[in-house]
């Protein structure tokens, strides 16, 4: 069984806590049963199940770490687990910025772990990639899907009194549908806690309708151009940027949050006083973990403020250095927004580009988070509120933070790839080439 | 593809994919399983996938050794040993696939996993349209085959490696940068192969890749530049980093290039002095310039343009909801004469050439080796396929580019080698620039994105020279092109010749759900593309 209880877990932890001779020692213990089904050409390819359960032992002389795991848990097991961690820590070099493991810390309940989720089997898989198949075949459409499911827990301890405990569910959906003849594209991403949430039959519905509508795209001029931009395009984007909030490199001037002088932007306003982006592990909607990997416990933490830079992320040596709170990166993000549905955003637009998702997104320039990439599986002009006809991808070089600086519309948020992401509205975004790709 | 592996000069222990657990250092000069004993285990999987029913079978017994090491300045971040072994089985039951892995390596955990294997295919079997076609291999017996290595990265002490490492941190910071991070990852796959074909191949394959990012930072202008190292991941043991001079290439305004021999401590210095000078370069006019594209940049665009759409599975929709299709279609490749590119493109897919990331003696269903052409004096005469694929370009022997980056994975198509042929007339970069009258020249691989037909792409890279009127006259930045795979391939107008001749390297090349790593090479020698449109990545926020 994967899937320990709070109490297997601990007991094993502190076995493993007993035998160590080390300075300091923590245990990190987690099991997974993770399954995925996928399929192409309207055909299951590949599919498959795993279950995992695995100890991972991190010991610690002075400044030397080492770390072993294993996947047996007998007491001779453990016990050789710990004592190769306590050989690898003693022949490794100092760590200059080591910091001593934390104490007893208090965790927050997430309330992550559905049953549901945690029951899906094989046939349940098969049928979930019928049901996007079906539909899709009646109708001379191809499907090319994947769906992963994951239910799993993590138990961490330590010798300075730490424990933490966590369970788990996860369902991540996609599909892209494509017309026969190759001119029509379309996609669909869902992913939940409760696969009880998904229906993959009308999430394809979706796909189906795009990569039929996408049919004879015409070519627009590139350039800068009101933009729709759908969560799963808007996440990929926003995502970026969250990833560069580590307050080291901001402080060490090699961050799009450093600034002339050696200074960096918290605490200034960077983005529309719209923007409100926060992180919360509690929210129901979108539950993360209780606690880092390290063990700090993950809270509420405000990013944006109404534009304003609040807070950045640090590891604990560099929080330590610079005296300031060692706030963990988040497990997923909140982006405040409105009450407005996607379709309410097309119907205020005169002129505009409704974009499904991006694809191939990568840096062009860390000092201003510049970043190019392509719009894919259904790009829709706009007119007079009503999506007129379908238009070829765009190229597009643009900058998350310029692009939340010139925010028309911010609609109500819906949950994608684990953080909760409005759809948007923007002005002059910039795209610089066609692409020919469907 | 999607993996992060791509240029990722300041990458952290996190976004580096580590199969495997982690082990003592000693652990990865341990012997493991002789070739006899192996052939024992497999004949077992063999034996009892026929006795379920499998009417072809094929076996991967594999340890997969890696060691990772991280510094930056003067500090060793991480050091990872990690080492993952067990038993892959891979059968056709009832016309369909199937496939199970274990690190049960015993012949009871083997037998249970053939039965597994069996189960999957024959449960599968009920929802295939089209039994698998197999093409035909020939059992080659027992082999044996090896990386021609001459140091064994594993067994030179992590001391000397972190020395290395210390002495590249210091270049950089001595001449100029203000944060230096460099990175060394060394591969081990020690796998044995046995199919119902009669084929028993034990091959033990080496990769290495030393990389770099400096960083210079002004705080007066508030700016930073990053310069990642020039080297190439290759299918080389620890002597890559002899630093031979013989195997220097001595560029324009003197720079170096690196064939088979780095000296990363050189190129630390020159990417600390070049970090810096790109703080105080011009910014780029945008416009059409005629590009000479130096091979460790090239690579990249070869890889991009011409690795992934000649992939057949791609071509015929396997990869449509995650890297995407090809515009390389095979209606197009049917006219036998679908220009890819000017009539000096030629270029060759191979497994073969040593000292690169591809080289085996035998891919992942035991195929031998070998090389072919891709696109042969501009057209495009052929794809990259495995045994299940090359009935459907009418072919009946494997091209032999099948892999699994694990013996838990499944093995499915990965990109062979993909190079472009030198020219044949002398030519040297020198001479190149000289017939350039408005021009850049790109040293280094930097932003990279391609859509998902692969027709539009943008590229940046490391270093960018303006080359007017047949000199370098300066130093450029905020620089990417874009162009469309065809058209540009269309605008090669001047190859060097084979002296020029290198190889770039993917490492962590990312494919399928769930994803698969790959490593493969790329070579060329400098090239010339007229008229590329150049565009300027400068804003401001």
């Amino acid at each position: 069984m994967a899937i320990l209880t709070k109490e297997e877990a601990k007991k094993i932890i502190d076995k493993v806590l007993a035998f160590s001779k080390a300075d300091e020692i923590s245990a990190s213990l987690t099991g997974n049963r993770t399954g995925n089904i996928r399929y192409a050409r309207n055909s299951v390819s590949t599919s498959g199940e795993t279950n995992d359960l695995s100890l991972s032992v991190t010991a610690v002389f002075g400044k030397k770490s080492g770390t072993a795991t294993i996947n047996e848990f007998d007491d001779a097991s453990l016990e050789k687990t710990v004592r190769r961690a306590e050989e690898i820590a003693k022949l490794a070099p100092d760590n200059p910025e080591y910091m001593p493991m934390l104490g007893a810390q208090q965790y927050v309940d997430t309330n992550a772990f559905v049953e549901s989720t945690a029951g899906i089997n094989p046939e349940y898989r098969a049928k979930a990639a019928f049901g996007s198949i079906e539909p899709c075949s009646k109708k001379n459409l191809t499907a090319a899907g994947y769906m992963q499911d994951r239910s799993g827990f993590t138990a961490l301890g330590n010798n300075k009194g730490l424990f933490g405990y966590n369970k788990s569910t996860f369902v991540d959906f996609s599909v892209t549908v494509r017309t026969a003849d190759g001119t029509g594209s379309g996609f669909v991403q869902r992913d939940y806690n409760d696969v009880s949430k998904l229906n993959t039959g009308t999430a394809t519905e979706i796909a189906m309708q795009k990569a039929l509508a996408s049919v004879n795209a015409k070519a627009l001029e590139p350039g800068k151009y009101t933009v729709i931009l759908e969560p799963t395009a808007a996440h990929d984007l926003i995502l970026n940027m969250m990833r560069n909030m580590d307050g080291r490199s901001a402080d060490e001037g090699r961050s799009f949050l450093g600034k002339k002088g050696g200074l960096t932007r918290l605490g200034e306003k960077l983005l529309d006083e719209r923007v409100t982006i926060y992180s919360d592990p509690t929210n129901t909607e979108v539950p993360g973990s209780p606690f880092a990997a390290d063990g700090r416990p993950q809270e509420k933490v405000t990013w944006f403020d109404k534009g304003v830079v609040k807070n950045m992320y640090y590891s604990r040596f560099w929080a330590d250095k610079k005296g300031v709170k060692a706030v963990p990166s988040p497990d997923g993000i909140i982006f405040q927004g409105g009450n407005d549905s996607l379709a309410d955003l097309i119907k205020g637009t005169e002129k505009g580009i409704l974009v499904t998702r991006f694809w191939y997104i990568r840096t062009v320039d860390p000092q201003t988070l510049l970043y190019t990439g392509l719009t894919r599986d259904g790009t829709f002009y706009i007119e007079n509120g009503q999506i007129k006809y379908p238009v070829k991808n765009f190229r597009f070089n643009e900058s998350p933070v310029i692009m939340l600086n010139n925010v028309e519309a911010i609609g109500k948020p819906v949950r994608t790839n684990g953080s909760l992401i409005p759809p948007l509205k923007i002005r002059d975004f910039t795209f610089t080439s066609l692409s020919d790709a469907v | 593809m999607q993996m992060s592996g791509l240029g990722l000069g300041a990458m952290m222990l996190s976004e580096v994919p580590v199969v495997g657990s982690p082990v003592a250092e000693a652990q990865l000069l341990a012997p493991w399983l002789d070739a006899a004993t192996k052939k024992k285990l497999a004949e077992t999987a063999l034996n009892a996938a026929r006795d379920k029913g499998a009417t072809y079978t094929d076996v991967r017994i594999g340890r997969y050794l890696q060691q990772y090491l991280f510094t930056r300045e003067k500090q060793v971040q991480n050091i990872v040993n990690a080492e993952s072994y067990g038993i892959g089985i891979r059968v056709i039951a009832n016309g369909t696939w199937g496939f199970s892995a274990t690190s049960d390596v015993t012949p009871d955990g083997i037998a249970k996993c053939a039965a597994t294997a069996v189960a999957i295919a024959k449960a599968n079997s009920k929802f295939q349209k089209e039994p698998v076609v197999l093409a035909a291999q020939k059992g080659v017996g027992d082999k044996a085959w090896k990386t021609p290595i001459t140091k064994n990265a594993f067994e030179i002490p992590v001391k000397d490696k972190i020395d290395l490492m210390m002495n590249v941190n210091g270049a950089a910071m001595d001449n100029g940068a203000n944060f230096v991070t460099s990175n060394l990852f060394f591969i081990n796959e020690q796998k044995y192969f046995a199919s119902t074909d009669g084929s028993f191949i034990d091959q033990d394959v080496h990769r290495i890749w030393p990389t770099f990012t400096v960083t210079v930072t002004d705080k007066a202008s508030g700016k930073f530049k990053t310069r990642d190292a020039i080297s190439s991941p290759m299918g080389m043991g620890y002597e890559y980093l002899d630093g031979l001079a013989s195997e220097k290439i001595a560029g324009p305004n003197g720079l170096v290039g690196y064939r088979n021999s780095y000296d990363m401590v050189e190129d630390a210095i020159m990417a600390a002095k070049q970090a810096k000078q790109k703080v105080t370069a011009k910014s780029v006019e945008p416009g059409k310039y005629d590009l000479v594209l130096d091979p460790n940049h090239l690579g990249l665009t070869i890889h991009e343009s011409v690795g992934h759409p000649t992939e057949l599975d791609r071509v015929l929709g396997y990869e449509a909801n995650y890297a995407g299709t090809s515009f390389a279609t095979l209606d197009k490749w049917k006219t036998k004469n679908f220009n890819y590119g000017s009539k000096l493109v030629n270029i060759v897919a191979d497994k073969t050439q040593p000292h690169t990331l591809g080289a085996v003696g035998y891919d992942d269903e035991g195929v031998p080796c070998k090389e072919w052409d891709i696109i042969k004096d501009g057209i495009l005469v052929n794809y990259q396929a495995i045994r299940d694929q090359v009935q459907i370009l009418g072919e009946k022997e494997s091209h032999g580019c099948c892999y699994a980056d694990d013996w838990s994975s499944v093995q499915f198509q990965r990109m062979p080698n993909i190079s472009l042929k030198p020219g044949t007339e002398k030519r040297s970069v020198m001479d190149m620039i000289k017939g350039v009258e408005k021009g850049i020249y790109i040293i280094g691989r930097g932003s990279y994105s391609i859509d998902q037909q692969r027709y539009n792409f943008q590229f940046g890279g490391q270093v960018f020279y303006e080359i007017k009127n047949g000199e370098i006259t300066g130093m450029l930045d905020d620089v990417a092109y874009q162009s469309n795979t065809q058209e540009f391939w269309n605008s090669c107008v001047q190859l060097c010749d084979q002296d020029d001749y290198r190889t770039f390297g993917s490492f962590f090349d990312g494919k399928g759900q769930p994803s698969q790593i790959s490593a493969v090479s790329h070579g060329s020698s400098t090239t010339r593309f007229n008229g590329v449109n150049v565009i300027n990545t400068g804003r401001k926020i």
